[in-house]
């Protein structure tokens, strides 16, 4: 009897819990479905769901009308480039406040993540002043900048909180056999790091894809990457939604994915260990 | 433990992080305070002069400012309210044992990772539209007049695309707090007859609360700044109907070219979000053991 009711009371959640979570990913969805219809049938009415004539027209078009790859490959650049950056910056500093604490690394820990509640429109005059100054208006190598310095701090911390997990008897061995500080660094922290590293990476390349303040504001036709990509499709009315589906689905797609794999991460990531 | 050899080399390992942020945040910051007490037109070349506080003047009398701290409010305290009630309901929900839980969770959490531009997009075009929207074809289909959001609800609308963004943080966020949770307390309390509203009240809320602050702080933090979504699907109108304090210095300054005007508005979006900073390091800074 009881083991039927407790089957009875999982169906229903399992219905329940179904039908929200396709509720909540069904934008997507229609996104991706709408991707696959030519645009007449992307607007009809009533709206087709599966019952289509599928094509991939919509792609190859995106691609022959405005040069996707580019702005795709400048989304990779960006994202990919700007994590690196931040990683080669952040490896040493977060290395030193957990093997080697003094007095003001808490202070220094906290006025970085300090940085980060820094709302961007409070630099946005200067910064655009002086990339236009400096030529790196609309430029991959500009972006690149900006977004290591915006994610620093996370990638600090996330690293920060990885490393304090590594018992420091170890690296403290190694130096009494008498390896350098590079040695130390690259040869014994980061080969017990990798998972970390791993996440910290993922986490970063995702936050730098979908960065949508300075991409927007700082590029143009040459720099821009899928975001600032996608809001050129804002102005044109008409028929359009098919294409608007099928470069949206290939930007949301791939991050989407990795996405996926680093949902665990995600929390401890954004939530600087406040919540375990 | 920690030598004189290895302090010195800790300074050196972490000046690079620590000079790159400070100048990033200190000189386009005094810049920008600077900026704010001149007269300063990109239009205008070569008229800047001081004119001590009269930027901060405009901005803090202008109209559209009182429209845009209101609309800020709005938008962030709408969103915080749905995404926190949801997410509470949604990692309740997750948190029960059912078929296919790990696929429902990838479901829930997905809209977190698509780029803001294109859900801000994908809903104005797609599922909004008075035309060819998903939701007029189902009106219509209902017998109903298609209801055109941006225009006649335009900052509820976008509440709405920003609580679909945000709704997965928050559900993953108090899913992992509720997962920390002592089962054997919750069933100790049904012995003693505890009911499940009485259960919610005194054992599983109280124990959220600390996610739930968490939550409320770090997404205030992003919401202050939402910029993409207003941008691409209304431009801050009709009128200032969606302007928060973000877009309207923007459009002071790089639509209007008002460095002046535009940088008082900037130091005055850094000291509000700095009221919001405080408590969140605060938090943080707690749970940090040194």
């Amino acid at each position: 009897m009881a083991r039927a009711a407790t089957n009875r009371k999982k169906l229903v959640v399992t219905l329940v819990a179904w039908t929200i979570g396709i509720v909540i990913f069904f934008p997507i969805l229609w996104t991706a479905l709408t991707s696959f219809k030519t645009e007449a049938e992307a607007v009809a009415t009533p709206p087709t769901f599966l019952a289509f004539h599928w094509t991939l027209e919509n792609y190859t078009e995106v691609q022959q009308r405005s040069d996707y790859f580019l702005h795709f490959w400048n989304s990779v650049v960006i994202s990919v480039g700007s994590t690196l950056l931040g990683l080669l910056v952040a490896v040493p500093a977060a290395w030193s406040m957990a093997f080697v604490p003094g007095k003001r690394t808490r202070d220094v820990l906290m006025w970085m993540l300090s940085t980060k509640m820094l709302p961007p429109v409070g630099v946005l005059i200067p910064i655009y002043l002086l990339f236009r100054d400096f030529g790196l208006l609309d430029s991959r190598i500009g972006l690149v900048i900006v977004l290591t310095l915006i994610n620093l701090p996370i990638i600090v911390w996330m690293l920060f909180t990885y490393f304090r997990e590594i018992p420091g008897e170890i690296l403290e061995a190694s130096r009494m056999d008498g390896a350098g500080l590079r040695d130390e660094i690259l040869f014994v922290l980061l080969p017990m790091a990798v998972p970390g590293i791993a996440s910290t990476l993922l986490l970063n390349i995702i936050l730098a894809w979908n960065e949508a303040f300075w991409t927007l504001n700082l590029s143009a036709s040459q720099s821009a990457p899928l975001t600032a990509f996608i809001a050129s499709y804002s102005s044109p009315e008409g028929l359009f939604y098919a294409k608007l589906s099928a470069a949206s689905t290939m930007a949301v797609a791939p991050i989407l994915v990795l996405g996926w794999f680093s949902q665990k991460q995600l929390v401890r990531g954004l939530t600087f260990g406040a919540v375990k | 433990m920690a030598t004189a050899h290895s302090r010195a080399a800790a300074r050196l390992t972490m000046s690079p992080a620590v000079i790159l942020l400070l100048c990033w945040m200190l000189i386009p910051l005094v810049m920008t305070l600077y900026f704010s007490f001149l007269r300063y037109n990109l239009l205008m070349p070569g008229t800047e002069e001081f004119i001590g506080t009269l930027n901060y003047q405009y901005f803090l009398t202008d109209p559209a400012f009182f429209a845009a701290l209101g609309n800020t409010l709005a938008l962030v305290g709408g969103v915080l309210v749905l995404t926190i009630a949801g997410g509470i309901g949604l990692a309740l929900l997750l948190d029960q044992p059912f078929w296919g839980q790990g696929i429902v969770r990838l479901l829930v959490i997905a809209p977190f990772f698509v780029m803001p531009t294109v859900s801000a997009l994908v809903w104005k075009n797609m599922l909004m539209n008075p035309v060819n929207g998903l939701f007029a074809a189902i009106a219509k289909g209902l017998g109903l007049q298609p209801f055109d959001f941006l225009a006649e609800a335009p900052l509820s609308s976008i509440i709405l695309i920003v609580t679909w963004q945000w709704l997965p943080f928050a559900t993953l966020i108090l899913l992992t707090a509720l997962q920390s949770l002592d089962s054997e307390r919750l069933e100790a309390a049904e012995m003693d007859g505890a009911g499940a509203v009485d259960r919610f009240i005194h054992i599983i809320l109280p124990h959220l609360a600390r996610a739930m602050t968490v939550v409320t702080l770090i997404q205030t933090i992003f919401l202050l700044s939402v910029f993409a979504e207003i941008l691409v699907t209304t431009n801050g109108g009709p009128g200032t109907a969606t302007t928060n304090i973000t877009y309207l210095v923007y459009a002071q300054s790089l639509l209007q070219f008002d460095v002046g005007g535009g940088s008082a508005g900037g130091i005055v979006a850094v000291v509000l979000a700095n009221i919001v900073a405080v408590f969140l390091m605060r938090m943080i800074g707690r749970n940090l053991d040194i």
